[in-house]
């Protein structure tokens, strides 16, 4: 399991603390790297690489890792970015639509109520339809925003993930997370790693890590 | 302050500095400073660099104890916990914040958390202080300031959102304070707490002559020339705008990146020494280290990377720019640091070398450009200044304090009043979950926090009441200490050290001397009585414009350790828990919220016994250690009416309460009576609760029982808890909101 770290990521260690409390060995992997064969998951983690400057996720897009990580997508390996990380998946083109500022013009940090919109994807195989996470968002462009043909295709595919229950950030069609074509990829504004442990934040979280899991296990044992 | 013309001998003044301490240069080089040399001892021997005012008081505060490491002096204090260092301190960027608020705050995060590095501890909470003059919703200000008042809390709320956010620290608490006398001068304190392995704590020590001295970070810039002489040391005037120049601009990127390598160095073991560049940039970081080992250092100006063309010496020597920090290593380490910050994609560069003159010696381009003992910068003079106490104000007579008309619109001021109400708008716009470590984070009496490589957890709050230290410096002050400590006491943390920011206004006003070695007193007796060494701290003098000075404002910053059991919480748990007041209600209004809010009076304050206020933390502490309470809440600003709304709504559960006999209901519901803590406890725990309380001689009074969905007060006054929310939740969003 792969944590790519950006200069200014800096959820990195959250996630890495989150795998290790469901007893999984995840490891870092600096933005430099041009390969990623050996994981089965790679995780862009929160945070503001390379400050953020210019446009969320806009610098690190190009970044020599990211090549290896759209190599990697392509040969179907499951690839989630949270927050900073789904802004540097749409900027790369990995998943469609983008991230604006919030509706508010503030920053958010505040647990929030979201949907899981579907079943049938890796990152939420455990869940159970329209089962409700609190699970916290800490961003301030995580207005998600796509054409109206594009929202048609993601609700006709099933690409939609999550949607938050009451919409803080002006996203359109409350949404909180999408899946790539192929479903390998996921981009969420959550910080799932954020709600893993019952003394911070609770446990809603753990239903996205277990998901991955269990169909890395699937993967392996070739049941998929 | 009246200039002499421009001329070569007065320029010493334009300095700041006065003619004695100009005689004293002379003295101390035997000869005349150059440009350069006079620059240098300008910033070193500002008040804000120098604390010559302040020190003669600050070395009678206690700062010794058992768990204290490290003591005042370095760039931060630390204590130990459960085997690990924890690193704490707090700043002041008021007079920044005011000419640019996103900026000043963003810069005063910055350097809190350098002090902290420099330490070699990993920043993990910033506790941000504010206070400012009231919103356009009081009519006790003109529309035009409480608009300006508005813009600054915009500014400072996002700066801190910025940089704090950028950086991956939470930020778990602090304080919002509204108050007229902040209109011209806001307070923008930040407090930061760090932690790092007890032995790999470092130092600001430029040891071992041959040494490499490094500078890491930013390029140097233009950006805050004479920021300490110029902005913090003394008071604003009409058109402060044109001081502008010396407001540091932040990179919370790179503060990122600095972060990260600085750590990493430390953890490679290449470090020397460390420290950090904030006021007096260069000329102070060298200096300070150099003359702390016992050495000097050579420093040759042409390799420090700058950001325009025709810097002078002086103020590649005096820049503030941000996001710089300085190590020293052996020349064989050399290469490995270098590759640890290009790999950061962070600017490193070879400065100098570490020498075994003791001076300081610049060059530019082989041209010595100043020579001077580098523990002369440091050793500024020394200040007995006259001290007076001003005119008494009238004491406010409690009998005085008639009840409100209506109870219940009293009741709801308070709930709405933005120095009282709920500060969800500001710390939303926090990181306050990064690093998974903030098991309670803010809107909490204190912040609970893991310790990463301890079992045990922390608590962290910071307190000031300003108007109550107008009133009485001395007690005000005391007051501030034991409400940190009650805050701590509350969520379970036994109080273990005291780190301080002191807002105060012009020094050389002997009133303003008065207040503050009145208040430098209260620190130390309260730190004392509590068993809270002082570690540390900061002190901001000349918070004041066009005359007005500030209310003296100490801001007292706690730690304490929280041992096993978790913290009760806030709020109401259960409906037929039983809410019980320990300690006791004195008829004291003076001073009280109520009194401001709903009378509009000001004066007084309440009195205080350590000696209770000790007992009280023990018997909370125990109880919560024992699993006794449900719910603890300090009961302060606001008093009981405060804090029954604030319980009710954390747990979003009503109360009914009964007044006590003997007191009139308003003033048994808004004094604001020290030594108090609101709890509740389940029926059969209450028996065990009033014997540890016995035992320690704090009374138990039961007030009433949790239940329904409204906060009933006798038969005086019945408040829908819904109702309560309403006006508690949306008092700030609303007065934030533009028209």
């Amino acid at each position: 399991m792969a944590i790519v770290v950006f200069p200014g990521s800096n959820c990195e260690q959250d996630v890495l603390q989150a795998f290790a409390c469901l007893g999984v060995r995840a490891e870092y992997v600096w933005h430099h790297a041009t390969d990623l064969g050996g994981f089965d998951v790679v995780v862009l983690p929160g945070g503001f690489s390379y400050g953020d400057y210019l446009r969320t996720g806009a610098i690190a897009a190009f970044s020599p890792v990211m090549e290896a990580v759209r190599r990697f997508a392509a040969a179907g390996g499951l690839v989630i970015g949270i927050c900073n990380g789904f802004q540097i998946l749409c900027e790369a083109g990995l998943l469609p639509g983008a991230l604006r500022w919030n509706a508010g013009l503030k920053f958010i940090c505040r647990p929030v109520t979201v949907r899981v919109e579907t079943t049938d994807s890796p990152f939420t195989s455990a869940a159970v339809a329209g089962q409700a996470l609190e699970i916290p968002i800490n961003h301030f462009q995580g207005n998600y925003h796509c054409s109206p043909a594009l929202l048609d295709q993601l609700d006709a595919e099933d690409r939609i993930a999550f949607r938050y229950a009451d919409n803080p950030n002006g996203s359109v069609s409350d949404i909180a997370g999408v899946l790539s074509a192929g479903r390998n990829v996921l981009g969420m504004m959550p910080h799932p790693e954020r709600a893993v442990d019952p003394a911070v934040g609770g446990t809603d979280g753990r239903v996205v890590l277990d998901s991955m899991l269990t169909s890395l296990w699937s993967l392996r044992a070739g049941v998929r | 302050m009246s200039e002499a013309p421009a001329t070569v001998v007065s320029l010493h003044r334009q300095l700041g500095l006065t003619d004695d301490e100009y005689a004293r240069i002379e003295e101390i080089l035997g000869r005349k400073p150059n440009h350069a040399e006079l620059a240098m001892y300008s910033v070193m021997w500002s008040e804000h660099c120098s604390y010559k005012s302040s020190k003669i008081y600050l070395r009678t505060l206690p700062s010794e104890g058992p768990q204290v490491l490290i003591g005042p002096g370095e760039g931060a204090g630390i204590v130990e916990v459960d085997g690990v260092a924890v690193a704490l301190r707090i700043e002041s960027h008021n007079h920044p914040s005011f000419i640019e608020p996103v900026q000043g705050a963003e810069t005063g995060i910055g350097g809190i958390v350098r002090d902290i590095l420099s330490m070699g501890a990993r920043p993990i909470a910033l506790l941000d202080p504010l206070r400012f003059g009231p919103l356009p919703v009081e009519d006790t200000v003109e529309p035009a300031t409480a608009e300006r008042n508005r813009f600054l809390v915009e500014g400072v709320v996002t700066g801190i959102s910025t940089y704090g956010n950028c950086i991956g620290v939470p930020t778990v608490g602090g304080e919002v304070v509204f108050d007229p006398c902040y209109s011209g001068n806001p307070l923008v304190n930040v407090m930061c707490i760090g932690v790092a392995p007890v032995e790999r704590i470092m130092l600001a020590r430029a040891h071992g002559p041959g040494n490499v001295v490094l500078l890491l970070g930013s390029k140097t810039g233009r950006d805050g020339i004479g920021g300490v002489s110029v902005l913090a040391s003394s008071a604003f005037e009409e058109g402060s705008e044109t001081k502008r120049p010396s407001v540091q601009v932040g990179d919370p990127f790179t503060e990122k990146l600095l972060i990260e390598a600085c750590l990493e160095l430390i953890e490679r073991g290449v470090v020397v020494g460390i420290q950090d560049l904030g006021g007096a940039g260069i000329c102070c970081a060298t200096s300070e280290s150099a003359a702390n080992a016992g050495t000097g250092m050579r420093i040759h100006l042409e390799n420090v990377p700058r950001r325009e063309r025709g810097m002078e010496p002086f103020e590649i020597l005096t820049s503030e720019s941000q996001e710089r920090m300085l190590v020293i290593v052996t020349p064989e380490d050399e290469e490995e640091a270098l590759a640890t910050c290009r790999r950061w994609g962070l600017g490193a560069s070879v400065i100098g070398q570490v020498t075994a003159s003791g001076r300081l010696e610049v060059f530019e381009d082989g041209v010595c450009v100043a020579d001077v003992p580098a523990a002369s910068l440091g050793d500024g003079p020394v200040y007995y200044r006259p001290v007076e106490r001003p005119h008494e104000a009238p004491p406010v007579p409690d009998t005085d304090v008639a009840p409100p008309e209506d109870l219940r619109r009293a009741v709801l001021a308070l709930a709405g009043d933005p120095s009282l109400c709920s500060k969800r708008w500001v710390w939303e716009q926090y990181d306050h979950q990064v690093m998974l470590g903030t098991v309670t984070g803010p809107g909490a009496d204190a912040a609970v926090l893991r310790l990463p490589g301890a079992r045990k957890r922390i608590a962290v709050t910071a307190d000031a009441n300003g108007r109550w230290c107008a009133a009485d410096p001395y007690l005000g002050t005391c007051h501030a200490v034991a409400e940190a400590a009650r805050n701590l006491s509350v969520v379970g943390a036994e109080p273990i050290a005291v780190t301080n920011c002191l807002n105060f206004g012009n020094p050389e006003r002997a009133d303003v001397m008065w207040a503050f070695s009145e208040s430098v007193r209260g620190l130390g007796d309260a730190c004392t009585a509590l068993g809270t060494p002082v570690t540390g701290g900061n002190v901001s003098f000349y918070n004041e414009t066009a005359g007005r000075s500030i209310d003296p404002t100490p801001v007292v910053g706690m730690v304490g350790v929280v041992a096993d059991a978790g913290p009760p919480g806030t709020g109401f748990r259960g409906a037929g828990h039983l809410i019980v007041l320990l300690g006791e209600t004195l008829p004291e209004l003076a001073g009280s919220e109520f009194l401001r809010i709903v009378h509009r009076r000001q004066g007084g304050l309440p009195s205080l016994d350590l000696a209770r206020e000790a007992a009280l933390g023990r018997v909370v502490r125990g109880a919560i250690a024992r699993s006794l309470l449900s719910s603890a809440h300090d009961c302060s600003e606001g008093g009981l009416a405060l804090a029954l709304t604030e319980s009710c709504l954390a747990g979003g559960l009503g109360a009914a309460v009964t007044p006590e006999d003997g007191l009139p209901v308003h003033v048994w519901l808004f004094s604001e009576t020290a030594g108090r803590v609101l709890a509740s406890v389940e029926p059969h725990r209450l028996p065990a609760l009033r014997a540890l309380a016995a035992a320690e001689g704090v009374p138990v009074s039961f007030l009433g029982t949790v239940g329904g969905d409204a906060l009933r007060i006798g038969s005086e006054a019945d408040i829908p808890v819904a109702v309560l929310r309403d006006v508690y939740d949306n008092a700030l969003p609303a007065a934030m909101r533009h028209a």
